[in-house]
């Protein structure tokens, strides 16, 4: 029997029972969406964190003060005179940007907004390759005066001065009157978070308003990124020298990459499995129904075999009506997946991303259920005695 | 001349549970390309079970099943199928039409796994519809057609492979006489024409008698195997009553 033969009589027997196929199909194709779904997400994920990696640059190195483990925020004993010290061991002061950072209320007129406020150094701008809209960055000359002059990240900006350009105004922040100097331009969302939430003042004005001498932490633009690791065990060094009772951690991009990678896997797999389970499901209502569709028509194979139908011919007419239920479950679920992937990039903060492969994969999965789960049942109905068959009503 | 079936001394036992029922006792025939059998007994006599034996639907538990010269105890399922398909016609007791398919879908199926195109294989039905008088009913469901009509349907499905052994349980069983006569004179004339051997399974008596060779079979035996003098050449219409026919008898 040719292919095309199975699947016009595996058409027609799926036809004739509507209601049950329908039901069938329902239940693949919610399978095979929520794994579409999941797909989306976990590779739009993957994107923005690469995304983000590839605009830092691999040769940025990020000074922390404690161990790197994960749950364990450590209060940094770092201070400017330490900032000084890297930049010697790194040969460019130029190279070495320095935080410290809180939560603070920012108000202009009536507007106010809660953000973060980061104390920077001048040179933040260049080692993290920061993009202006409007106005200048904060000076070497702000910084060693500790002028009170902030520059807005994009939403702040809007939040604060709607249209209005708001270099040359004033802004307060945590009660202080501040000066606008610039305005970043716009980053957009990143994993759920707005980078455009945020203002920077000058690092020593920073201290003395939050009434502190610590910086948070250090970022290195190294020269060169083969001598990455070498530069950060130096750096490390210096850092554990100067502060005999503290840890202190280095993490490259790549570093950073692979554990939110390692992160996003276990999710994904997690998840995956959640869907992996809801096509399990589906399968074994599959297998179901192909049994009662090979006991409903046991005359039929009974006669089929009795005219000259092979036992291979048998089963693969069945193996047919199950990989087209499964078929159709999986193109109505490609289409769900994509309508779903559309409302969570729209409704939600996760970044979602739909790619060829992810569509293959979706139907090449249910594809593959049907072929799986149809396997017992064809068997079944292509061992049938044709005599017995004939037999029963 | 390989004659088209020999059955040497087989037997089909089956089992029920701990006990085995026995539906053939060693029976022996042969079948000869041309010949026209009749094979009547009392109900429950083995009369289906050995015809399914013969077109090679089942085999014996024991003994021997030759069609075509191939035993087929040593055949694969596939191979089986495949003499089911091109060398054996089947008319069912009960007709096992499909029930959502037209009568020439039907008539073609056997078609279907010989690979047939689906152009092709409509057009053979056809022809073998307009043969049993039914070209007017090609789209009709089974359903929609009367005993007789379905009855046509499954000889025209028996015939559409040009098969060389027809095989008949009870194909007038549930017929009125005169639709029943005409579909024997259908077979009688398939068999004289085109020396298809034929054998009807049957427990009525005029149709039993136009057979030239009656089978009669009690508890799984064959208990007779007559071949009658045939004077109906001499008679002319084919037709010769069972009273006046004399029969040199083996058993
Ligand atoms: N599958 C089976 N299982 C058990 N007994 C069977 C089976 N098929 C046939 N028989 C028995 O074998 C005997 C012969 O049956 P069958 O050939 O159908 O007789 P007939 O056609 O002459 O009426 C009967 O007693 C019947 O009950
Ligand atoms: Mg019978």
């Amino acid at each position: 029997m040719r292919i095309g033969e199975a699947v016009r009589v595996a058409v027609g027997a799926l036809v004739a029972a509507r209601l049950r196929t329908a039901l069938t199909v329902l239940g693949v194709t919610v399978g095979v969406s929520s794994v579409m779904v999941l797909i989306a997400i976990g590779d739009g994920t993957r994107r923005e964190v690469a995304g983000r990696v590839d605009e830092l640059g691999s040769n940025l190195l990020l000074v922390v003060p404690g161990k790197m483990e994960i749950g364990m925020p450590t209060v940094s004993r770092m201070q400017l005179s330490d900032v000084a010290a890297v930049g010697r061991v790194v040969g460019d002061p130029d190279r070495v940007a320095a935080t410290v950072a809180s939560g603070e209320m920012v108000q202009a007129g009536t507007a106010k907004t809660f953000t973060t406020v980061a104390g920077v150094l001048e040179n933040n701008r260049t080692v993290l390759v920061r993009q202006l809209a409007r106005g200048a960055y904060l000076s070497r000359a702000d910084v060693d005066s500790a002028r009170r002059v902030a520059v807005l990240g994009a939403t702040v900006a809007r939040v604060l001065y709607g249209d209005t350009d708001p270099v040359g105004r004033q802004v307060t922040v945590a009660g202080v009157r501040f000066r606008v100097a610039g305005v970043f331009a716009p980053l957009g969302q990143s994993l759920g978070v707005d980078r455009d939430d945020e203002v920077h003042i000058p690092l020593t004005t920073a201290q003395r308003l939050f009434a502190t001498t610590r910086v948070d932490g250090l970022a290195v633009r190294a020269a060169d990124p083969a001598g990455m690791a070498a530069l950060g065990d130096r750096i490390v060094a210096e850092l554990a020298e100067r502060h005999p009772d503290s840890a202190f951690s280095v993490v490259t991009q790549d570093q950073i990459l692979s554990v939110l990678g390692d992160i996003l896997d276990v999710l994904t797999g997690v998840l995956g499995a959640t869907a992996g389970i809801s096509l399990l499901v589906s399968g074994v209502g599959v297998a179901n129904i192909m049994l009662v569709s090979v006991r409903e028509r046991t005359r039929e194979i009974g006669l089929r075999k009795a005219v000259g139908a092979r036992p291979a011919d048998i089963g693969a007419q069945f193996l047919a009506e199950a990989v087209l239920l499964t078929s159709v479950g999986g193109v109505l679920g490609i289409a769900l997946g994509a309508g779903t992937t559309l409302a969570v990039e729209r409704l939600t903060p996760l970044p979602t991303l739909l790619t060829a492969w992810s569509v293959a994969l979706s139907f090449g999965v249910a594809a593959t259920v049907g072929l799986l789960f149809g396997t017992l049942p064809a068997l079944r109905a292509a061992r049938l005695d044709p005599v017995h068959a004939l037999r029963t009503e | 001349m390989t004659p088209a079936i020999e059955v040497r001394q087989a037997t089909r036992e089956h089992r029920v549970g701990q006990t085995a029922v026995v539906a053939l006792r060693g029976v022996s025939l042969t079948l000869h390309r041309g010949e026209h059998v009749a094979v009547v007994g009392p109900s429950g006599s083995g009369k289906s079970t050995l015809l399914q034996l013969l077109g090679g639907l089942d085999r014996p538990t024991a003994g021997s099943v030759l069609i075509d010269g191939q035993d087929t105890a040593e055949l694969p399922q596939a191979e089986l199928a495949r003499i089911r398909n091109r060398v054996v016609g089947f008319v069912f007791q009960g007709f096992h039409l499909q029930p959502r398919a037209s009568a020439l879908d039907n008539v073609a199926l056997p078609l279907v796994y010989q690979g047939v195109r689906r152009a092709e294989r409509r057009r053979r039905a056809a022809d073998l519809l307009d043969r049993v008088g039914l070209a007017d009913r090609a789209r009709h469901l089974p359903g929609q057609l009367s005993g007789g009509e379905q009855q046509r349907v499954a000889v025209a499905r028996a015939l559409v492979t040009g098969p060389t052994v027809l095989l008949a349980d009870e194909p007038t069983g549930n017929l009125d006489s005169v639709t029943g006569e005409r579909l024997l004179d259908l077979l009688a004339g398939l068999n004289a024409e085109h020396r298809v051997a034929l054998a009807i399974v049957t427990h009525d008596h005029e149709v039993a008698a136009r057979a030239r060779r009656q089978i009669v079979m009690r508890d799984g035996r064959i208990v007779s195997d007559s071949h009658i003098v045939s004077d109906s050449r001499i008679a002319g219409d084919g037709r010769i009553a069972g009273d006046t026919a004399r029969r040199t008898g083996r058993a």
